[in-house]
């Protein structure tokens, strides 16, 4: 059995960890176009920002494809693939038979078609290579603005920050991390930002970046007129699925790679896992892309077990982010802006601007579905318990959630007794 | 693989399991200066956590899951599942206090550390003779370490 | 401490607690249920009031440093030999409340002990000692009524055949048996134990008159009901559930008034299962209401006898008091299979201290009068004798069974196994080992499993050394002991207390 998986994010070692539960002996193949072994994505802010040097980036020790047996040809990039002969053409000219293929190219960084946004000095920040270049650049310039407030962006900005450059954000919607974050905790971290200099302009995006006579650029004209000076431009919007391959393959293909709840794609024995695939969302039942760094490895290591034949269906994705912002901490899982006029979810939240804490529930039909915590991180775990097991909570547990913080006692007795003191045959894992 | 599995029923709330892991866990393994001196000045700190509400009351602490979402979730490769054990292991050095491990874990089972950005989690006492210390302290049996 | 009533300055106890080994951890605050310990949030340490101390030791026994010490305290009144510092603070006491001193466990006055003034026989040369450890010893106990001939027929071939048709028995592996302690005065999870242990050791526990949980009911085999005068938690089940059926007319520790246990310790399952109302004191009457003569009692052994199809023996606990042996013998011949006979060392969850110190008679004397008498009368085989009241050790059943008893019960004995350190506290309800409370917080601190390890353990100890002591005097079998008062002689006795007892002094 060959198992062949393109590219060697995170969702790949997921897949290697996968397999190897269930088979041993077969052959792994990984195809990346990173020239180098899998490393922690978000780790490049650290790198970035100087407080981890190169050697910390490796996910897993030198030793891991060796002893796993996995062959790995890196800096190649996958050209076609052929669902039909099940093979895949590199850019090395060879062709790689398989007989199951995992694809797993990730996310490309979304670069919108801002005027003047073509050319030098305008960067991404999602590989090593660009936080390499950053690196260097940073050394050199003086001023940078960061177009996305998101969570790419917020790091890139602390990061070059960090480096002494001097850093602009600029950021469509009416506040920063408007996806995984509200109003309040969005103020909370946005303080500290600005408390170390960052300026955050919120409500507001690029009109055109405008480049001098030798073509490098000088500034970024914002929609409401106003003009940022600049050496370089970040753009850090999101990625998108990089889904190329598989469409002119003739796989499935929506947002991302389409795939069933073994994560298999609608080509025979391909299977796609991580920022690519358009899998199951836990919450809400349908098929999304929810590029989170969990999700790409807990789809890695599903589809891994699936096509090593273990037949077990994937439980769906949860988003959850854990960002710390200059020492304040800030966790958000699940659904946390539900739609306001939907009067079937209940939200409760908690802010403490002087102790700089946040604490936002979000319930729905009785279950917690989302929460937000800022400053007083200490119980997420707890949290996502009950968003993760989908506990049914009646009133009475409701208000202790609420008003005692999560509880193990509050989990039905079955699912406690089953996770904690199991009768032997029945134990959970 | 043998884990630690608590009783509620019979757990006093006694929180003698707490003290036992700091002083397994210390440079000193002594209780008296593992709770006053290296507490204060190192951080050390307690894997197991006594859970009570009202009369009830548990001890939990890692349970080296088979799938660990805090296996998922770590952005370092500090956490990882060591298959000759079955143990989920941490490497503190690679570690980068990020928390996601602390987001991920639905038991509750990761702590941070006090003075660093680093984690606080069971390792099943796997360098102590006679295994767990807290198992051993417990003065009521109310932890088992058995194969289930 | 301050503003407290004058005489609650005279505590008993103090709480010595080691500077160097105190770490602050709170353990001893978490564990003691009486909050003699206490977190004090200014000074950020541990602090105690020694006022509220009742001995139990709990603290002492999980201090993980070993930092504390209970000390009897130090103040001490002028010596009076008549005024002795208890009688002090009794007065004071009732002078503050205007009620009833209430105590918990044995008296601890200072009767004397007759086993401590008993000695055993041992082989030498002409009739040599046996070792356990190579011949088999036959402790096996049959409790119920002997026949008084045994009558055979003879089969086709020849071979004898029992005609004669035998009363009901409890086989006991061992002659000691865990006696009526009422689930609500202990723990539920101590009945678990006993019922458990008992199994395990093939001997038997009572329920108490607190009734029987139906969990147990599968430990049937093992476990004799009591009826007593309150017929808490009787029904027809729970008649029916167990191996005997014993009629409680009185306790060794308060002889002539009924059980008490106290509203702060009825918990929701001790009221489904004694069938009483939550939070009112539960008080057994003084007499059972249906037996005022012996005639009566004749007919509720024969009513209950009749309601279990004679499939079981009818047991009757009496307190030793004055003419125990007279009573005794009436209640042989009103057809009890085994006459329980509870000393005033007897143990308790709740009692007013004075009827549990003054009223009784030692245990001793009681069960040898009994045995004498019966065998007088000519009835001995028609009732076992069980004898109870402050048995504590292998060495005290031995002597007991050597004056007269087929078997004893053993309680104070059972909860030491498990902890108790004998504070006498146990009709509040808090106590800190968790055994004379059935609170949510400090019954679990009593493990069933635990539990019932440490009292199989105590009776396979006792056991060993009663085969030890038995194969040392050259007998095999407990059927040699039995009743052979030759085996003991007394030392330090008056002429009467050797004649009571039936035993020769030493040198003799």
């Amino acid at each position: 059995m060959t198992y062949v998986i393109i590219g060697n994010g995170v969702a790949s070692l997921g897949a290697i960890e996968g397999i190897r539960r269930v088979d041993q002996k077969g052959k792994i193949v990984i195809v990346s176009a990173e020239d180098v072994t899998t490393y922690g994505r978000p780790l490049i802010s650290y790198l970035l920002a100087g407080k981890i040097g190169p050697e910390r980036l490796a996910l897993r020790g030198p030793e891991y494809y060796e002893q796993n047996n996995v062959e790995l040809k890196l800096g190649t990039t996958v050209t076609a693939l052929d669902t039909a002969k099940k093979t895949v053409t590199t850019d090395k000219g060879e062709t790689v038979a398989y007989d199951r293929l995992l694809i797993a190219t990730g996310g490309v960084p979304f670069v919108p078609p801002i005027p003047g946004v073509k050319g030098e000095d305008i960067y991404s920040f999602t590989t090593l290579a660009h936080a390499k270049t950053l690196i260097e650049l940073s050394a050199k310039i003086k001023r940078a603005v960061v177009i996305g407030g998101g969570l790419i962006g917020l790091k890139a900005a602390e990061s070059l920050h960090d480096r002494g450059v001097s850093v602009t954000i600029v950021e469509l919607a009416p506040r920063i991390l408007s996806g995984g974050f509200d109003e309040k905790a969005g103020k909370l971290a946005g303080n500290r930002l600005k408390n170390v200099g960052i300026e955050v302009n919120c409500g507001v995006t690029a009109k055109e970046i405008q480049r001098g006579k030798n073509g490098r650029v000088k500034g970024v004209l914002l929609t409401d007129g106003r003009f940022l000076e600049c050496d370089v431009v970040v753009v850090a919007i999101g990625v998108v699925p990089a889904s190329s391959l598989a469409k002119e393959a003739g796989v499935k293909v929506e947002r991302g790679i389409i795939v069933d709840d073994k994560l298999m794609t609608s080509a025979k024995d391909v299977y796609a896992a991580g920022d690519v695939a358009q899998a199951k969302d836990q919450l809400t039942g349908e098929h999304r892309v929810v590029p989170i760094w969990p999700n790409a490895y807990n789809q890695g290591f599903a589809s891994g077990r699936n096509m090593a034949g273990a037949k077990q269906p994937y439980q769906g994705g949860l988003p959850m982010n854990s960002i710390s912002f200059y020492g304040l901490p800030t966790v958000s899982v699940g659904m946390v802006n539900p739609p306001e006029a939907d009067k079937n979810y209940d939200v409760i939240a908690q802010l403490d601007e002087a102790k700089e804490t946040y604490r936002k529930l979000v319930f729905h039909e009785g279950k917690l579905v989302g929460y937000v915590l800022v400053g007083d991180i200490d119980k997420a775990g707890m949290y996502t318990a009950f968003i993760k097991f989908e506990m049914k909570l009646d009133d009475k547990a409701k208000d202790e959630l609420v008003n005692a913080g999560p509880e193990v006692f509050l989990w039905p007795p079955e699912l406690f007794n089953q996770t904690w003191n199991p009768e032997p045959a029945k134990a959970a894992r | 693989m043998k884990r630690v599995y608590p009783n509620k029923d019979v757990c006093i709330g006694c929180h003698i399991c707490e003290l036992a892991c700091i002083t397994a866990h210390s440079k000193s393994k002594d209780l008296i200066l593992a709770y006053t001196v290296e507490r204060g000045q190192n951080g050390l700190s307690s894997c197991k956590h006594v859970h009570e509400a009202g009369p009830v009351c548990v001890a939990l602490s890692c349970r080296h899951c088979d799938e660990p979402a805090c296996v998922a979730a770590c952005i370092s490769g500090a956490l990882r599942k060591d298959p000759e054990t079955g143990r989920t292991v941490y490497d503190r050095e690679k570690c980068v206090g990020c928390w996601s491990c602390l987001m991920a874990c639905p038991y509750g089972a990761i702590a941070r550390h006090p003075l660093e950005p680093k984690i606080v989690k069971c390792d099943l006492c796997h360098d102590r003779p006679g295994g767990p210390a807290c198992v051993a302290a417990c003065p009521n049996q109310a932890l088992k370490q058995e194969e289930r | 401490m301050l503003f407290q009533p004058i005489n609650r300055n005279y505590h008993d106890f103090s709480i010595v607690r080691d500077k160097d080994l105190c770490i602050n951890c709170k353990v001893c605050v978490r564990q003691c249920s009486y909050e003699a310990h206490y977190w004090d949030e200014t000074r950020q340490k541990v602090m105690n009031d020694n006022a509220k101390c009742v001995g139990c030791h709990r603290c002492e026994a999980l201090c993980p440093t070993g930092a504390i010490l209970i000390q009897k305290k130090r103040s001490d009144f002028r010596d009076n030999a008549l005024w002795r510092p208890e009688f002090i603070k009794y007065a004071y006491k009732q002078a503050d409340s205007g009620g009833v001193l209430l105590t918990g466990m044995g008296s601890p006055v200072n009767l004397p002990v007759y086993w401590d003034k008993l000695l055993l026989d041992a082989s030498q040369v002409t009739n040599p000692s046996i070792d356990p450890l190579r011949e088999p010893m036959e402790l096996k106990t049959f409790l119920g009524c002997k026949p008084d001939k045994l009558e055979f027929s003879r089969t086709k071939d020849g071979s004898p055949k029992l005609k004669t048709k035998l009363a009901p028995q409890i086989e006991l592996n061992y002659p000691v048996m865990f006696s009526a302690m009422s689930f609500g005065s202990i723990n539920f999870n101590l009945h678990v134990a006993m019922a458990r242990a008992a199994t395990e050791l093939g001997i038997c526990y009572n329920t108490g008159e607190g009734g029987l949980h139906k969990s147990l009911y599968q430990y049937g085999k093992n476990t004799i009901v009591q009826v007593a005068s309150g017929r808490f938690g009787v029904h027809r089940d729970f008649l029916n559930a167990g191996a005997a059926i014993e009629i409680k007319i009185g306790q060794g520790a308060k002889p002539g008034i009924g059980g008490h246990l106290p509203g702060e310790k009825i918990t929701e399952m001790v009221s489904v299962t004694r069938m009483v109302p939550l939070g009112s004191d539960a008080i057994s009457p003084a007499p059972h209401h249906d037996i005022y003569s012996i005639e009566d009692l004749h007919q509720l052994i024969f009513a209950l006898k009749e309601a279990s199809e004679y499939r079981v023996p009818v047991s009757v606990k009496i307190a030793a008091v004055h003419n125990v042996a007279a009573i005794a013998s009436g209640i042989v011949r009103a057809g009890a299979d085994i006459v329980a006979i509870d000393g005033v060392r007897g143990g308790t969850g709740a009692a007013p201290g004075m009827i549990r110190d003054n009223v009784g008679i030692p245990i001793e004397l009681a069960l040898a009068s009994v045995d004498q008498r019966l065998r007088d009368e000519g009835i001995r085989n028609r009732a076992s004798i069980v004898a109870a009241g402050g048995i504590r050790c292998s060495a005290d059943l031995v002597k007991a069974i050597a004056l007269g008893a087929d078997a004893c019960y053993i309680a104070t004995a059972a909860l030491l196994a498990v902890g108790c350190t004998l504070c006498g506290k146990c009709y509040t309800g808090k106590c800190p080992w968790g055994i004379a409370t059935n609170d949510a917080r400090l019954a679990k601190r009593q493990n069933p499993d635990v539990a019932a390890k440490k009292m199989v353990n105590l009776v396979r100890a006792w056991g060993h050394e009663f085969e030890e002591m038995l194969g040392g005097m050259g007998l095999n079998s407990i059927e040699s002991l039995r009743g052979n008062r030759d085996k003991l002689r007394a030392v330090g006795l008056s002429d009467t207390e050797m004649d009571i007892l039936g035993v020769k002094h030493a040198g003799r």
